[in-house]
């Protein structure tokens, strides 16, 4: 048999060894996807789940829905300009009565006060004052409305009724780049008073921006020293890099507070010194917020330069110098750009990081030094209006997307450069 | 392997048996000063009353970690401590449980803003104008000399947010105490109150937590803060020198509620009736300077700790009560403001 295959290597022979190859590749592709699969299985439930609901509340409208929907129906023919119809005050009246639970009742009036202040007690005003179903007609039904709280007469109330009348809704979003949409619709901008996350935007970006310049600034001839260093003197100073980095945020935060404060440390030795009259402003402002957060995100710029710098022969600098090249120009147009991954990689992790930063503004800056993600708790925490905060984490996760995009971009072009 | 097997059970009912013995419930509350007292006044003599422990556990207000565990069904929180406008707000949306006052006590024995449907009052506070005694020699009288800034030259702290603020800030413009809510209401109010806060921009450094504002005035970072009453009282108790000006404050209570859904419910009703008794409220007013909700509760204190309470006439005579509706309609859209005001 063995040798008769082996005198007639027939096709179909050739194609049964490939076949069984193939097999044996496949089971070798599962085993190692069934290696990988627990990480998989992981990631999918603690990562992309959760974002994939943050993404899905942050356009979810249910409450007005769920809640009203024979109002929804009634209201579609109406202009949305004067008081509705009274066949709108009925069937108002047949949904509030018809609600299983005062939960549902609540949940309506806190969708409709975070589109207009107010209703959040003329719904429950309203619900309080049922049953209502005894009306006999739609006018009767209008009076007692009103009876309940005269300001069902006003069509602002009515409006955002009928605008929330859908499930999906792009309000949240809208909002968190200060726009809305008008009782019919369009799209328009905020009114200046309640204009606020295009300015926090750009603020969140200015402050990462600044706290990854400083980082650069400071992290830069560190790691570049720590580098040149005898690996065991680098060792040694490299723990203390890492051990504020090990230590609790809240710690650091304390600390600094107690260093920055106008009887601490600084501007006592500040005064001693005899530098300054009057102690600085150092705390609860912006310096306070940069302080202290680059001290917090330095290790996350030093640790990647040290790296990549460690990797940098320093022979070519060398080579330079003795071409002729001064030293100074040998290290900016020789040295630096063999660090660019370091500095793009130290860069983009501190400024990433930096956007999501809550603790250290809260407890360091005053109300214009809050970050995106000090408002996102605001909704999430206190004013309970999760689609909100879920539209303002979606623009953060947008931003941090559209930034590593750009970095894979500028890291891409650095590495066919070299 | 038998006998570590049988050494494992021996733990695991060391472990189980006292769990299964002694019932205990998780009373959350705001921490610092406040929690200290609570645990001397209420969560101590309770346990040795029935024997329920008490686990007590702080946090800061945050109503969607409630909202999360009555939505997921898995409620661990027994007891909690609100701030007034999430008790109407919470049980509106079906987070906390009604009460059954039959359990807890006569209505007419509360003052009256105490009793709420799924709430009951712990206690009175007071948001109020605080200065240090040491370094200011003439004590500001009104919100208006805490926005002289020519009179009284240095910073102020004011409550990071637009709560209480805007309400000082009318008082400030000359609003009398009674009409700042009715002001407040319309636009041109609140237009007026974003106004007079702009005024002092420059001379306010923020605080977030209520242990900030006396340690600003000890630092002498500020010279005059709003403060909350109790823990300008707990700065004095340790030797400090801060004095408080009532006009113009405003007063609100924090109530007790209990999230729907947990497995203690019992033990927590019993737990909120003992809290609610005379002598139970007076030792917690004795502790730190917040007014007692059970009105038999002021003849068991002496004229010494009366007076330090928002409460007493002397003190509430100029002051404002929080008004919880207003905040409840119209919080989201002046918090916004606040913010946008803040940003520019």
């Amino acid at each position: 048999m063995n040798t008769a295959a082996i005198a007639a290597p027939g096709i179909a022979n050739a194609r049964a060894l490939q076949r069984s190859l193939a097999q044996a590749e496949r089971r070798r592709k599962l085993r190692g996807i069934s290696l990988t699969l627990p990480l998989l299985v992981f990631l999918l439930l603690t990562f992309l789940t959760p974002i994939a609901v943050l993404l899905k509340r942050a356009i979810e409208n249910p409450e007005v829905a769920t809640a009203l929907p024979r109002t929804v129906a009634a209201l579609q023919a109406w202009d949305r300009r004067d008081v509705p119809p009274d066949g709108a005050f009925a069937a108002l009246a047949a949904d509030l009565g018809a609600l299983p639970d005062r939960a549902d009742a609540g949940n309506l009036a806190r969708r409709l006060n975070s589109e207009v202040s107010g209703a959040r007690s003329l719904v429950m005003n309203a619900y309080k004052a049922l049953p209502l179903e005894g009306a006999g007609s739609a006018a009767d039904a209008k009076a007692r409305l009103l009876d309940a709280d005269p300001r069902w007469n006003e069509p602002k109330f009515w409006q955002a009724i009928a605008k929330n009348g859908a499930r999906w809704t792009p309000d949240y979003l809208l909002a968190s780049v200060d726009l809305r949409r008008d009782a019919a619709g369009n799209v328009e901008r905020m009114a200046p008073d309640q204009r606020a996350f295009g300015r926090i935007l750009v603020r969140t970006f200015g402050i990462s921006a600044a706290v990854t310049l400083w980082c650069l600034l400071l992290g830069y001839p560190l790691a570049y020293w720590l580098s040149t260093l005898s690996a065991r003197r680098a060792n040694v100073l490299m723990i203390l890099v890492l051990v504020p980095f090990w230590t609790s945020i809240l710690v650091r935060v304390a600390a600094w507070i107690v260093l920055l404060q106008s009887a601490g440390l600084v501007n006592r030795s500040l005064m001693g010194l005899g530098l300054i009259e009057q102690p600085l402003a150092l705390l609860f402002n912006r310096t306070g917020v940069i302080v202290a957060m680059v001290h917090i995100l330095l290790p996350f710029m030093i640790l990647p330069l040290y790296s990549v710098m460690k990797s940098v022969p320093p022979t070519y600098l060398r080579a330079a110098v003795s071409l002729g090249s001064s030293p100074l120009a040998a290290f900016f147009r020789v040295y630096v750009p063999q660090t660019y991954p370091g500095i793009g990689a130290g860069a983009l992790l501190v400024f990433i990081l930096s956007i999501g930063y809550y603790v250290t503004p809260a407890l360091l800056g005053g109300p214009d030094d809050q970050m995106l993600s000090y408002y996102v708790a605001q909704y999430a925490n206190v004013t309970v209006n999760w689609g909100m905060a879920c539209a303002l984490g979606a623009v953060l996760l947008a931003a941090t997307l559209v930034l590593y995009a750009v970095y894979r971009r500028i890291v891409r072009a650095e590495l066919s450069l070299g | 392997m038998n006998k570590s097997l049988w050494a494992t059970a021996l733990v695991v009912a060391g472990f189980a048996l006292p769990a299964f013995a002694q019932q205990q419930i998780t009373i959350v509350n705001f921490g610092g000063a406040n929690a200290n007292a609570q645990k001397k006044a209420y969560y101590d003599p309770f346990e040795k009353a029935t024997g329920i422990k008490v686990v007590p556990v702080e946090y800061n207000g945050e109503q969607a970690k409630i909202k999360a565990m009555v939505e997921t069904k898995k409620v661990t929180w027994d007891v909690v401590e609100v701030e007034s406008p999430d008790v109407a707000r919470g049980c509106d949306e079906g987070l906390f449980d009604k009460l059954d006052y039959g359990k807890i006590g006569s209505k007419a024995d509360y003052v009256p803003a105490a009793v709420s449907e799924c709430g009951i009052g712990v206690f009175v506070w007071s948001t109020v104008m605080a200065y240090n005694g040491d370094k200011l020699k003439t004590a500001p009288t009104t919100w208006a000399d805490f926005w002289d800034t020519k009179k009284f030259p240095g910073k102020r702290a004011l409550r990071k947010g637009a709560r209480y603020n805007l309400e000082f800030a009318l008082m400030a413009d000359g609003v009398k105490p009674a009409d700042v809510y009715k002001v407040l209401a319309t636009k041109e109010g609140a237009e007026r109150a974003f106004k007079k806060l702009t005024e002092l921009k420059p001379n306010i450094q923020w605080w977030e937590a209520g242990a900030q504002p006396p340690q600003f005035l000890v630092a002498g970072d500020v010279v005059m803060s709003t403060a909350y009453n109790g823990r300008i009282d707990a700065a004095n108790r340790e030797g400090k020198n801060l004095k408080i000006t009532w006009t113009g404050g405003i007063y609100d209570l924090d109530y007790w509620v209990i999230p729907k859904g947990t497995p203690n419910k019992d033990a927590a009703v019993k737990f909120i009736a003992f809290a609610s008794q005379p002598e139970t409220q007076a030792e917690y007013a004795k502790n730190i300077a917040y007014g007692p909700t059970n009105n038999k509760a002021l003849a068991k204190l002496d004229a010494k700790v009366l007076a330090g309470l928002p409460t007493s006439p002397a003190n509430s005579k100029d002051a404002l009560q929080f008004n919880i509706k207003f905040w409840a309609d119209q919080g989201e859209e002046l918090e916004k403001r606040f913010a946008s005001w803040a940003a520019q």
